[in-house]
Order: structure tokens, then sequence, then C-alpha cells
């Protein structure tokens, strides 16, 4: 018999304690749009890299969207070589500053980690931030060798996170690649949506320069379908891919919903992030003051819209018509949002907007709710509460529940097939469409969805379109 | 960058704009808007295209100075250029032959009415133009308006040309005319839209309008430019901004243009001493 003290003297004990990252203190954040989480300095870094017990077969790995090399890179880390571990990294994921910071890493590679069981998981996300975050503070980032020129052209409709990886890919395998973009900055959902204490936009603008600096050419101000149609880009180039996200936003059918003062969060998102309306008036997009903003919903836009209310000075609510444990966002935004200072109206709904005699919304009926039956999404169903109705003031309204594809592409594509709720049909091992030389993918695709996931389906794009130019 | 090509006030106030944007003019049609910025701190604001010529790559916008962007565009030199010119946008106006179409045009209206006009004259319509305004002197591409119309009539506040009055006395001059169009439609002001559409309505004519609310994309990306047609919210920038004048819920439409009026003077109180007096240092 094997005396089992023994054995377990042979391991190295487990470090179970998962280093926080440094954050700005919620009291002094509520009111800047500095960047909320400050990044692990390199000493921290290294300690937390350093318990990874380096899995012989990494379940990170396999729940990773495109796969990277996480034993690989956080052993860089630990051994304090942090050029090999973003070369690692790069070699699967071309936006890891970005990745870093949004991915919801407790439903990926975190979840599943083997130390999730005692709670120590390794904070995978951290680490990608911090090694992002090193290269750039290098100030000289790396450009790799491309491969000699096809001659082949690429036209890439939408600069958002699926746009970006498909151009970065095919341009450095040879290809010539344009990206169209509507908006007058790339970026997408990133520059436009996510807000700046999030996700700073010079990130995302250094993503972008970047693949200026490898040779795509970016083109702002263009709106495909309306500016030039696919046909006609199919004219002059060899394959186009659509990667325009899912931009229409939903309202809620709820009467008053047109008063002044009710927004939809892609509006109020846009006029802070992409306009710097909480700029103005240095940049001249206007932006209200509210006292009370009101948002409507419970995911991750919502906690965005909820945050950026809070540190323009106002009550900051937000509307659920189910209960804390089934709020879609992440849990870290939810964590975030309540220690700033964000009011949760739990199991509750709207059910009327009302004006002033400006036509200003002021006050919101609501109606409680109670938890019934799960429903198909397998969350429990809520269910009105009769007779409950109720008034709570406000003077703005952010409706936050949810976007689907812009249906312009689609709409002025002949032959591009299009599924639920407009999103564009696709072979998924491919991401071709049902049209010659076209592959979408993204959220056009699958509805609103993950950076990650846009960037891993954007590869699976790219992929099949080399094979399609090179055969 | 696009650059000015033409920047010049037509009558006070009123400015013309002709921009280097190849792509818009290559597929500009009469109805449609462009999205521009007059700098890079700038807002975003809707301008219906008045004119484009596809083979020198120009459009052409028409705008009055109200706020603060247009004053910005307003004071655009030739040989520079401003960062935004998106387009064309929205729905084309629908051109068919009607028969005779009454073509109303008010304030930075008539401009847009121009291509509207000769594209319904190419189709074969009976053309007529009025054009409406506070006084003669606010009129301009009277000749090139009359080029593309069968008859023109002017309407003014103070009967400087025209009949006196607004567009309410629409009844009497048709009566006066001895005209009944077929279909009316009308680009300016919301109240010269919405009195036009309320004097149609009883003599049952095919009214349609161009909306102008608040816009920030242009691509139904935002819904602000939401609208009420019918009962039914629509996107002005995706789904119009042309719609039966007779559907459209006009105090809606005023009431949220008005959103960010108090807001919208703070950019013009700032006089920009300081950045003139730095310039003016070389600095
Ligand atoms: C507020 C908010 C917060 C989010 N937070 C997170 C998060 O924390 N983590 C996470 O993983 N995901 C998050 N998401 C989701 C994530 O941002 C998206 O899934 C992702 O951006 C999708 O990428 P995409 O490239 O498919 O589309 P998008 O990012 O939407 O980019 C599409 C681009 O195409 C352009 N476009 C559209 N139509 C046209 C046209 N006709 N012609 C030319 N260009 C066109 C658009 O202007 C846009 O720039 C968030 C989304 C929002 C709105
Ligand atoms: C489809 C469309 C076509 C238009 N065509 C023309 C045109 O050809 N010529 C012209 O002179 N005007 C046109 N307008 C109106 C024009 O967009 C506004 O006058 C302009 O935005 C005012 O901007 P500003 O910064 O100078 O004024 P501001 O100080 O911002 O505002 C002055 C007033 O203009 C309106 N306005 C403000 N911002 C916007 C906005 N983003 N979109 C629409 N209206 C706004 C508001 O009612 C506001 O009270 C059009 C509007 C639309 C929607
Ligand atoms: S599962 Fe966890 S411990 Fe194992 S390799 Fe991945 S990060 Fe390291
Ligand atoms: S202007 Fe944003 S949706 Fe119409």
């Amino acid at each position: 018999m094997v005396d089992p003290k023994k054995k377990k003297k042979k391991k190295k004990p487990l470090d179970l304690n998962r280093r926080a990252m440094p954050k700005q203190a919620p009291e002094v954040r509520s009111h800047n749009f500095g960047e909320v989480a400050l990044g692990y300095p390199a000493a921290l870094a290294i300690e937390e890299a350093k318990r990874c017990i380096q899995c012989p077969k990494p379940k990170c790995v396999d729940n990773c969207p495109v796969e990277i090399n996480i034993p690989g890179f956080i052993k860089a880390i630990a051994e304090g070589d942090f050029a090999r571990g973003i070369q690692i990294m790069k070699e699967k994921n071309c936006l890891p500053a970005v990745c870093g910071r949004v991915c919801p890493q407790e439903e990926q590679c975190e979840e599943v980690c083997v130390l999730v069981k005692k709670e120590g998981q390794i904070a995978v996300g951290r680490l990608e931030r911090f090694i992002a975050d090193w290269e750039a503070e290098q100030g000289k980032i790396e450009i790799p060798k491309k491969a000699p020129k096809t001659g082949k052209k690429v036209a890439v409709v939408g600069g958002g996170p699926a746009g970006l990886t498909v151009a970065g890919d095919l341009i450095q395998l040879g290809h010539e690649v344009t990206i169209f973009e509507a908006l007058h900055k790339m970026g997408g959902v990133l520059i436009y949506g996510i807000p700046e204490f999030r996700l700073p936009k010079a990130i995302v603008q250094r993503e972008v320069d970047y693949l200026g600096a490898l040779g795509v050419e970016l083109v702002t101000d263009f709106v495909v379908g309306k500016t030039r149609t696919v046909d006609s880009i199919l004219d002059e180039y060899d394959v186009v891919f659509v990667g325009s996200g899912a931009g229409l936003p939903w309202f809620m059918d709820v009467p008053g919903e047109n008063l002044n003062g009710v927004y939809s969060a892609n509006e109020y998102l846009t006029r802070m992030n992409l306009m710097k309306g909480f700029l103005f008036p240095e940049y001249h997009t206007p932006i209200k003051e509210h006292k009370r903003v009101m948002v409507m919903g419970g995911g991750n836009v919502a906690m965005d819209c909820a945050r950026t209310a809070l540190r323009l000075g106002a009550e900051s609510r937000i509307i659920y018509r189910r209960s804390r444990s089934e709020l879609p966002a992440r849990l870290e935004e939810i964590e975030n949002a309540e220690e700033e200072g964000v009011i949760f109206d739990f199991l509750t709904n709207p059910v009327k907007y009302i004006g002033d005699e400006n036509g200003w919304v002021k006050e919101i009926e609501c109606l409680r709710m109670e938890l019934g039956e799960p429903d198909s999404s397998g969350r429990r169903r809520p269910v009105p509460m009769e007779g409950s109705n109720f008034i709570m003031p406000a003077d703005a309204v952010v409706c936050a529940i949810g976007n689907s594809p812009n249906p312009l592409i689609a709409a002025t594509t002949p032959g591009l097939e299009t599924g639920r709720g407009g999103t564009i049909k696709v072979d998924p091992e491919t991401m071709k469409t049902s049209k010659d030389r076209v592959w979408a993918a993204g959220d056009v695709v699958t509805g609103a969805a993950t950076v990650i996931l846009a960037m891993g389906e954007g590869r699976k794009a790219a992929r099949s379109m080399h094979q399609f130019l090179t055969a | 960058m696009f650059k000015v090509v033409a920047s010049r006030m037509i009558v006070p106030n009123m400015h013309l704009l002709t921009l280097e944007a190849p792509n818009v003019a290559r597929e500009a049609q009469p109805g449609q808007f462009v999205i521009l910025r007059a700098e890079e701190e700038g807002e975003r604001i809707p301008l219906s295209i008045a004119d484009w010529d596809a083979d020198l790559g120009t459009v052409t916008v028409i705008f009055m100075n109200v706020g603060s962007t247009t004053n910005r565009l307003a004071a655009l030199q030739r040989e520079t250029s401003i960062p935004t010119v998106v387009g064309p946008l929205g729905n084309a106006t629908e051109i068919e032959k009607y028969g005779t179409v009454l073509c109303v045009g008010g304030c930075y209206g008539i401009g847009s009415m121009f291509p509207i006009a000769r594209a319904l004259k190419e189709k074969g319509n009976r053309v007529i133009t009025l054009v409406e305004g506070r006084s003669s002197y606010l009129f301009y591409w009277e000749e090139r308006l009359k080029a593309v119309s069968d008859k023109t009539i002017q309407i003014t506040r103070d009967g400087t040309k025209g009949y006196q009055g607004h567009i309410s006395r629409l009844p009497d001059i048709l009566k006066d005319i001895d005209e009944k169009p077929d279909r009316v439609i009308i680009n300016g002001c919301t109240f010269l839209m919405k009195r036009g559409s309320d004097v149609t309505r009883p003599m049952e004519i095919d009214t349609w309008v161009s909306l102008n609310p608040i816009m920030i994309d242009g691509t139904g990306m935002c819904g602000v430019c939401r609208v009420s047609i019918g009962g039914e919210t629509k996107f002005a920038c995706v789904d119009g901004p042309d719609f039966d004048g007779h559907q459209v819920n006009w105090d809606e439409l005023l009431q949220r243009r008005k959103t960010y009026m108090t807001e919208e003077v703070v950019p013009l109180r700032t006089s920009r001493c300081e950045e003139h007096r730095l310039r003016a240092q070389g600095k």
C-alpha cells in the first residue's frame, strides 16, 4: 500500500488565490469615463500565470471560440517572456486587447478551467489583457511579413470585429482588401456601442491603425446597399464578405414610446461614444442632462446604458421583468453596476410612458411581475400580477431590449437568403452564403452575440474565402 | 475628406454648397439626402440633395443657417474639405406618370424640389411648381424651376410676388388657375408640409411630404428619426423620408424636432474667441 501522505507531498500545493485586478474605486469611477479596470502590473500577472497547472489536455482551449493556446501564452507570462506570450496569443486572436476586456470568459475558458471547482480558476481574460497591453506599451507593433501578392481583391462590408478579422487574415495571405464602413469610424459596436469606461476607444483605434499599416484600404462613410450595391461591388472585387452586424434597434411597442426622452440603447450609446456627447460642447452632438434615467432590459447593453447615465450624473435604474438570477448580463458587469450605484427594479415591466405638456416623458406606468414556469429558454417566465400597476417618475427611458440585423443589405442584394429575424443564412462550416462569391459572419449571421464569436466565425469565413481565391 | 467645390449664400441666410462626392453623385436620385459633418468633432446632420453631376462627381445641397453645424457649413471656403458626406440615403421620391403634379417648395425645399420636378417632367407629367416664402427676395432657382415646369406659381407672405398669404390659399389658387392636380409633393419646413397636407386632405389629392426629423446615422441604427405614419412607427431615414402627408402625426414630429432646443444654443454661445486669437498669433 502506498502511503497517501507521501503521494501528496510530491505535488506542488495548488494556489487557489485568483489575483484580483486593480480597479478604480466605485465612488470615483461613477463620476468619470476613465476605464474601470486598471489591468495587472507585471508582477501580479506573473503570480497569476504561475498558478496555472498547465493541464496536458487543457479544457480551457476547447471552450475558447478561437482556440487560443491558453496554457502556452500563460506559461510564457509565468516565465516573464512577454514577447513570446503575445506571439502565441496572436497566432489565434488578432484583437487580444479588446477580447481581454469584453469577452465573457466566465462562460468560456474560465468556466471549464480545472480549478473552477475550487473557485480558483485562472484569470485568463485578465492575462490576455495584460499581454496585449504590454505589447502596446512597447510602442513598436510588429508588422508580420505578408504572403506574396495574389492579385485578388476582397471587399469587406462593415468595420466591426468580424470585418476587421477577415480583413486582417486575408491581407496577410496576400490579397488586396478594402473595408467599406457606413459610419465615419471603423470598429462597429466596439466604437459606437461599448462605452469608453469598459473599452477605451484608443485601443480599438490602435487595432484599426494596425490594419491600415498592413495595407488594408479603409473606406468610411460608405453605406453598402445605398452608396453602392453588393452586386456592383462584385463587378470589381473577386469576393465580398458581409459583416454588417445586428444594428437595428427593437422597441417594445409600449404606448408613449415616441415621447421625447425615450431613446433606443443604440441612440443613447452612439451619442455618447461615437459622437462623444459626454464631451459636449467641444464635440457638438448634444446629450440631455437627465435626472432619472430608466433603462429597460437586463443584458450587457442595458448595463452599459445605466452605467453611462450614472456617469452623466443621473439617478440610474434598471427595469427588468425577471429577477436578478435571470439577468442575461455578465456577472462582472452586474456587480460593477451595483457597486457604482445603479438601482435595480426587478420583476417590473413598463406598460405605458406618460408625457408632460411638451411631449417629454415624465412618468412610467409599470406592472409588478412574478415568476412562473420555465419557458423555452429555460428561464422562468415572468407573469404580470393583475392590478399591480404603479407609477415611477422618470425624465428619460432607454430601451435596451435587443437588436436584429439591418435589412438594408439583404433587401438590396438579390440571391442573398435570409432566415430567422433577418439574419443571413450561411453554411456553418464555411460561412458561405447562398449567393455566389459572398460570405458572411458575425452578428448579421448569429443575431446579437459576442465579439469573440464574430471573430471566430470571421476567421472561418476568411479561411474558406482564401481557399476559393487560390483554388 | 470631401472637397468643397462651391460655397455661397444664394439668398439671405440660405446657402448653397457643392461638394466632391463621386460615390454619392453616381447613385443619387430625386428625394434622397446626404449626411454630413462639418468637422471632426462635428455633429452629423442630414441635408437633401438639390442637384448632382455624376460625371463631375459633385453633389449640391441647399441649407438654411439655423444652428451650429449649418453655421459652420455656411462658413466653408472653396478648396477646403469636410470629413463626412455619406449617401445617397433614404428612398427616392416615387416618380411615375401621374398626370398633373403640383410640386410645392419652401425654404430649402425649393432646391430639393428641383430634381423631383425635373424627373416628373421627364416622365411625361404636367408639372406645376409652387414656391412659398416670406418675401420674394427669398426665392432662388426660379429659372431652373421654370425650365422643368409647365407653370410656376409664387405665394409670398408680404405680397411682393404672386399670391399673397400662405399655402392655405391653395384651394382658391387652384380654382383661379383652373387646375386639379393628381398628386401634390411638398418639400420644405415642417409647417409648410403640415399646412399643405391639411389643405389637400379635404380635396382628396394624394400628398407626399419629405420628413425632416432629427437623425444621427441615417441607416436605421439609432431610431431617433422615428415618426408615426397612420399610427405605425417608421424610421424616416430608411422607410422614408417621403411619406403620405395625410397619415403623418405632425404634432409628434414637431415635438420631437424640439428635443435638443436648449442644448443647441450652447455651441452657438461659444464665440471661439480664444481659438481665433491663437490662430491670429500663428499658434
Ligand atoms: C452596448 C453593447 C455592449 C456589448 N458588450 C459586449 C461585451 O462586453 N462582450 C462581447 O463579447 N460582446 C458585447 N457586445 C456584442 C458585440 O459587440 C457584438 O457581438 C460584435 O460587435 C459583433 O461584431 P460584428 O462585426 O458582427 O458587428 P458590428 O460590431 O455590429 O459591426 C458591424 C459594422 O458594419 C457596419 N455596417 C452595417 N451596415 C452596413 C452597410 N450597409 N454598409 C457598410 N457598413 C455597414 C456598421 O456600421 C458596423 O460598424 C455588446 C454589444 C453592444 C451593443
Ligand atoms: C431627410 C432630411 C433632409 C433635410 N434637408 C435639409 C435641407 O436640404 N436643407 C436644410 O436647410 N435643412 C434640411 N434638413 C434639416 C437639417 O438637417 C437641420 O436644419 C440641421 O440638422 C440643423 O443643424 P444645426 O446643427 O445647424 O442646427 P441645430 O442647432 O442642431 O438645430 C436647429 C434645429 O434643427 C433641427 N435639427 C437639429 N439636429 C438635427 C438633425 N440631426 N437632423 C434633423 N434636424 C435636426 C432641430 O429641429 C433643431 O431645433 C433636413 C432634415 C432631414 C431629416
Ligand atoms: S484549464 Fe485552467 S489550469 Fe488548465 S491549462 Fe487552462 S487555464 Fe491552466
Ligand atoms: S437616423 Fe438613426 S435610425 Fe434613422
